[in-house]
């Protein structure tokens, strides 16, 4: 099928609607199952943005894809295809896990859409515009947590520390950038490289201030903006895409 | 003095005057909401349960966000019931120690099995459509905060229900696989939608007194009588047969007449023994027990950043 733009920026548009869709799908499975009743609206509102921001860059990508729709990427790719980033695939594990993976992401996020938003792409930009207001909320409700489990009890404190050292050698890849985001650098002025240092400094504050410990010496994992995935997200997919493959085109 | 109280109380039952938390009421009056209202919330939260479960496998990200978005609300109607329940005096960790040991119920639809995205449709369709039956009257129910709530409540079960209806119509207008997962969905919940509305009226001790405090305003027998009336005509229009032989127009009584209700098979599901109580039980219990050393964090957090507070003001 033919792509009316440059694929580049269509591997951009992916990576951003496959992060949302992703996390999105990973927080929601919290659904019914959260450690107090306004968690669990709270984690089902934030689930919502995510797939709501999904289905944004999802329809922006189909628009220039003859004959695709928003359902096209979440539902006809494989493991290969998705450019998600790794730390978004990771399992809930507890709730200390799946708040240091939102803040770790969070905070990276909304740099991204700032940058977005100052940008020069329309579409991308308006996009941007409207999901920074909810990100700016996620990035309140993450480090909120985190300074309530880092600073809670001594076993919260021992959880969540336990969380950020694990997830912390999945962030280094936030800021290399693939082929997508060169091209999207070098034409929309849209550098991710750029908000690494603002980034760093945002977590450290609130890592601090949560009395954690930032990770040290860490080895940083890459792969998900290549489409080379850890082990998980072939499980997630599977569960995902479970009525698309075994009723292939129908309409629900 | 109790007496005249009473008296009064009653009274104010007559003249439609809501009765409100901090108003004298009868210990047997207080007893009954809170069991109702309880198991009322209980029923929202389990019941997420259900439908939770397709919310990773819905079928397209317009269902996904629809279904997200659906669950959450039940969460919503939980939250707003156990606030209403508080007002009577009793927190809302006792009452979800009462569902976890088993000694508060909830609604027993809620141990039956989504087996079939067709399933999610089917609850929304059936199961919010009987809540809806048995919820509208509620909003005029006699003690003020429940019925404050039941308002809030319907407007989205409604909404469920019409989500619910879409669903299964996409469905009747689909593939024959797709027609066949509706009727095998249909023919699983009918019986189960039906047996919603509780005992027959000749077996439902509790529920003259409830009329008489205006917490009920309808009998469970009219009620069921309303929502067959409604769902025999949606069916045609979903081309799906209810799974009733006995199902017929009445001339003389102007409402269909049904078929006798397996009450063995209900009491047996009320009693622990449906498909799925164990296992909603044990998940409840589950994610309360994960949760402990969350809630005990944020509560520990408070207390310092009080303490720091106080400090500061000194
Ligand atoms: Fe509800
Ligand atoms: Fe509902």
């Amino acid at each position: 099928m033919a792509i009316h733009c440059n694929p580049l920026l269509h591997q951009f548009i992916l990576q951003l609607a496959d992060n949302a869709l992703v996390l999105g799908h990973r927080i929601s499975e919290w659904c019914g199952h959260g450690p107090v009743l306004e968690q669990d609206i709270a984690l089902a509102n934030i689930a919502l943005d995510h797939i709501g921001q999904a289905r944004m860059y999802y329809q922006l990508a189909a628009s220039f894809e003859d004959g695709a729709t928003e359902d096209s990427y979440p539902y006809q790719r494989d493991v290969r295809g998705f450019r998600n980033l790794l730390l978004l695939e990771m399992e809930n594990k507890d709730f200390g896990y799946t708040l240091t993976r939102s803040f770790f992401y969070d905070q990276f996020h909304y740099l991204l859409l700032e940058a977005i938003i100052q940008s020069d792409h329309k579409a991308l930009k308006e996009i941007a515009s409207q999901a920074i207001k909810e990100v700016r909320y996620h990035c309140r409700y993450s480090s909120d947590w985190m300074k309530r489990l880092g600073d809670g009890t001594e076993e919260s404190h021992q959880r969540v520390q336990k969380a950020v050292d694990a997830f912390y050698m999945y962030t280094g890849e936030f800021f290399m950038p693939s082929a997508a985001d060169e091209y999207m650098a070098a034409e929309f002025n849209i550098n991710i490289e750029s908000i690494k240092e603002k980034w760093l400094e945002n977590i450290q504050a609130v890592l601090q201030e949560s009395t954690l410990a930032m990770p040290q010496d860490t080895w940083f994992q890459k792969g998900g903006k290549t489409g080379v995935h850890t082990e998980k997200l072939g499980f997630l997919l599977a569960e995902l895409q479970y009525i698309q493959r075994a009723y292939p085109n129908m309409n629900w | 003095m109790e007496n005249s109280m009473a008296d009064k109380f009653q009274q104010k039952i007559d003249d439609d005057i809501r009765i409100e938390p901090r108003d004298w009421m009868p210990e047997a009056y207080r007893k009954t909401l809170i069991r109702q209202i309880s198991q009322h919330a209980h029923s929202e939260i389990v019941g997420m349960l259900p439908e939770g479960n397709w919310i990773t496998r819905a079928p397209n990200l317009r269902r996904k966000v629809a279904l997200l978005a659906k669950v959450q609300d039940e969460a919503g109607h939980g939250l707003y019931l156990y606030s209403a329940c508080e007002t009577l005096g009793v927190s809302r960790d006792e009452l979800i120690n009462q569902l976890h040991t088993g000694k508060a119920k909830y609604s027993s639809i809620f141990n039956y099995p989504t087996i079939t995205w067709a399933d999610i449709g089917t609850i929304g369709w059936l199961v919010d459509g009987a809540a809806i039956m048995n919820q509208v009257p509620l909003c005029r129910c006699s003690y003020g905060p429940y019925a404050r709530a039941m308002v809030k409540v319907c407007k989205e079960e409604s909404f469920h229900q019409r989500q619910g209806f879409e669903i299964l119509l996409t469905l009747s207008k689909g593939t024959e696989a797709q027609r066949q997962m509706l009727q095998d969905s249909v023919n699983r919940w009918w019986w189960p939608s039906m047996m919603m509305f509780g005992p027959n009226d000749a077996d439902s001790p509790h529920s003259a007194q409830s009329m008489a405090w205006k917490i009920k305003r309808f009998s469970n027998d009219e009620l069921r009588q309303r929502f067959v009336d409604m769902c025999v005509d949606q069916a045609k229009i979903l081309n799906v047969t209810l799974p009733d032989p006995d199902l017929k127009w009445n001339e003389e009584r102007g409402h269909y007449d049904y078929g006798p209700i397996d009450w063995d098979e209900f009491w047996n599901v009320v009693k622990g023994n449906g498909p799925c109580n164990r296992d909603r039980i044990e998940t409840r219990v589950n994610a309360y027990e994960k949760g402990a050393w969350v809630r005990e964090a944020a509560s520990a957090y408070a207390e310092k950043q009080a303490s720091k507070k106080a400090i500061q003001v000194a």
